[in-house]
């Protein structure tokens, strides 16, 4: 109808630019805890109250074994953050979506790669920020680690975890859709991962049949991974060593990000065909 | 002639839906021109703009944008225009500059340039003064505006403009009208979706119909006023009256009024819109004929889809339609 010629602009997205706009919608995801005083508090507050109830109401039950339940526990503690932290990845895209967001961040010239990557690094600091808040406070409630060294490579290794477990929440996300969806399926994940596990006590006290899927379950090898970097060899379960448990740690990590950040990519465009 | 935006043919069914969204729909638009594209909800409007701008695949047929295939290369096309509309997807706990600036930086501007630019377009849309305070305390029309500012810090050659006055008060509703036609006087080509016949009417230079995934008419507001018979006074006088009625009427417009039997209104056009509406009254007034009831009825999307397709637009709500039936 029209002998309007197609022109080619050759329009490419450098690596440059890509980094660029991670960091712009990093920077935004952030803003948004920073400017929402009810984030901030979910983000700060809370996990400072998990924490001290966690040492001061169970501490006293759990302790039988631990010279300092504290110790046992921040590391655990670390953990737990960085998932409930990952969870934000799954309500934070799926708000997004809803509101129309994306929608006009697709229809930039930017990076089609940084609303997934922008969101999985905010979390990753967001994670990273109330991490160092818990050790701050667990230092002030007596927790004190082997080796400053030791506790910084276990704090990375649950950071680490975190973020790959962030694009786990965001297949559930773009899945789920809805943030209300998105949130009761992370929580159907979260809760039998964070507590059949090692993160609050030793999997000893569970039933003999939990204890198989409690004790090899990916949460359970990075706390107790964690726990050994932070406290010494002695920390771990008799018969297992640093390297070994930081390995499987890693495998678990890359294989998990392997499987996830592909598939969320995949949700991702599949959301807009 | 060059056209700023094509598409030919473009189909869509949406997955889990046996009934297409697009159903093979093709529009051209002049540079520099306002096109409305004009239909009730889940007529296909926002699938066709989504596929111009690169949101959505669609099934079949093609598309450019300036001259570039939104299939082939969507970055090239990214480059070129702004979308903004109902959904008002601007950021709650940004203050309307840094929304504005986040925008320009993605359009890939530099800081000092998405700043200048950011500073230039609020000024435009008039804004400048809330521009330091968060989003979530703007009126629902100050969104809109910053809506507007955020599609176009980017400088784009072509605007789209997904029903930009959908669930905002009438009297917001000229301002913003005003702003779209003022910020597009430069040229931009605009592509806007509306359910009201009154805002493509105010605002486009052609006007699409869209009912089902299909075009089913096309041209400029005045031909299609012509096809639907434009604004009209209805008016009820005593039966009696009738004769008298007609003579005065005619008298007045140089023609016989048409007669609504169903209704029983004598229906004359409206040429001066409220001015015919007072010569009506006045002619009535001095041949002594006593009015029972009389109002100006402006032809709505209902009665374009009721004489374009013999239905009514099934899922326009009524009680969101534009024209009041009584207007001064």
């Amino acid at each position: 109808m029209t002998a309007t010629p197609v022109r080619p602009t050759h329009a490419r997205i450098s690596p440059q630019q890509a980094i660029k706009d991670m960091l712009i919608l990093t920077k935004r995801n952030l803003m948004r805890i920073v400017r929402m005083p009810q984030l901030l508090l979910f983000a700060t507050v809370q996990p400072v109250m998990f924490l001290l109830l966690f040492t001061y109401v169970f501490g006293g039950a759990i302790a039988g074994p631990f010279d300092n339940y504290i110790d046992y526990l921040i590391p655990g503690i670390l953990v737990n953050t960085v998932i409930f932290g990952a969870t934000n990845t799954a309500t934070g895209l799926t708000e997004d979506l809803a509101a129309g967001v994306i929608d006009r961040f697709r229809s930039l010239p930017m990076a089609r790669s940084a609303v997934l990557a922008g969101r999985t690094l905010a979390d990753f600091v967001r994670s990273s920020a109330v991490n160092t808040l818990m050790i701050f406070v667990g230092y002030l409630i007596g927790f004190r680690p082997a080796s400053i060294g030791g506790l910084l490579a276990g704090l990375l290794l649950a950071l680490v975890f975190g973020y790959s477990m962030s694009w786990v929440f965001a297949v559930m996300g773009l899945v789920g859709r809805t943030p209300e969806a998105a949130q009761s399926a992370s929580f159907l994940v979260v809760f039998p991962f964070v507590f059949a596990s090692s993160v609050f006590v030793p999997v000893q006290s569970m039933p003999s049949w939990l204890q198989v899927f409690a004790e090899n379950q990916p949460v359970s090898v990075i706390a107790t991974t964690v726990r050994g970097l932070a406290l010494g060899v002695e920390a771990l379960p008799s018969g297992k060593s640093i390297e070994g448990m930081v390995m499987l740690s890693i495998a678990w990590i890359v294989g998990i990000f392997l499987v996830a950040a592909p598939l969320g990519v995949r949700y991702y465009r599949r959301i807009f065909s | 002639m060059s056209f700023a935006v094509v598409a030919d043919s473009i189909t869509k069914t949406y997955k889990g839906s046996d009934v297409p969204a697009l159903g093979g729909v093709s529009i051209s638009i002049e540079r520099g021109k306002v096109y409305g594209l004009l239909g009730p909800n889940g007529a296909g409007k926002t699938t066709l703009i989504r596929v111009l701008a690169t949101l959505l695949k669609p099934d079949s047929g093609r598309a450019t944008v300036e001259g570039i295939d939104v299939l082939a290369d969507p970055i090239g096309v990214r480059t070129k225009i702004g979308l903004g509309g109902q959904y008002a997807a601007v950021d709650e706990f940004l203050t309307g500059r840094e929304n504005v600036v986040q925008v320009g930086r993605l359009y890939n501007l530099s800081v000092a340039e998405a700043r200048s630019r950011a500073d230039e377009v609020l000024e435009r849309i008039n804004l400048v003064d809330a521009a330091d305070r968060p989003v979530r305390t703007y009126s629902g029309g100050m969104r809109r505006r910053l809506d507007l500012a955020a599609s176009l810090v980017g400088k784009p050659d072509v605007l789209f403009l997904d029903e930009p006055t959908t669930g905002i008060d009438p009297a917001s509703r000229v301002d913003i009208w005003d702003l779209i036609e003022d910020l597009v006087s430069g040229g931009t080509t605009l592509l806007l979706t509306t359910q009201y016949l009154e805002e493509a009417d105010y605002l486009a230079d052609m006007i699409g119909v869209i009912d089902h995934g299909l075009l089913i008419a096309e041209g400029t507001a005045d031909e299609l006023k012509e096809r639907i018979g434009g604004v009209v006074i209805e008016l009820r006088v005593r039966r009696d009256d009738h004769d008298r009625s007609m003579v005065a009427l005619r008298g007045l417009t140089g023609s016989e009024p048409m007669y609504d039997d169903e209704h029983d209104l004598l229906v004359v056009p409206a040429t001066d819109g409220s001015q015919s509406l007072i010569e009506v009254v006045r002619t009535m007034d001095t041949a002594g004929i006593p009015i029972l009831d009389i109002q100006l009825h402006k032809p709505t999307l209902d009665d374009v889809f009721l004489s374009l397709t013999g239905h009514v637009a099934e899922r326009s709500s009524r009680t969101d339609e534009l024209g009041s039936e009584v207007d001064s």
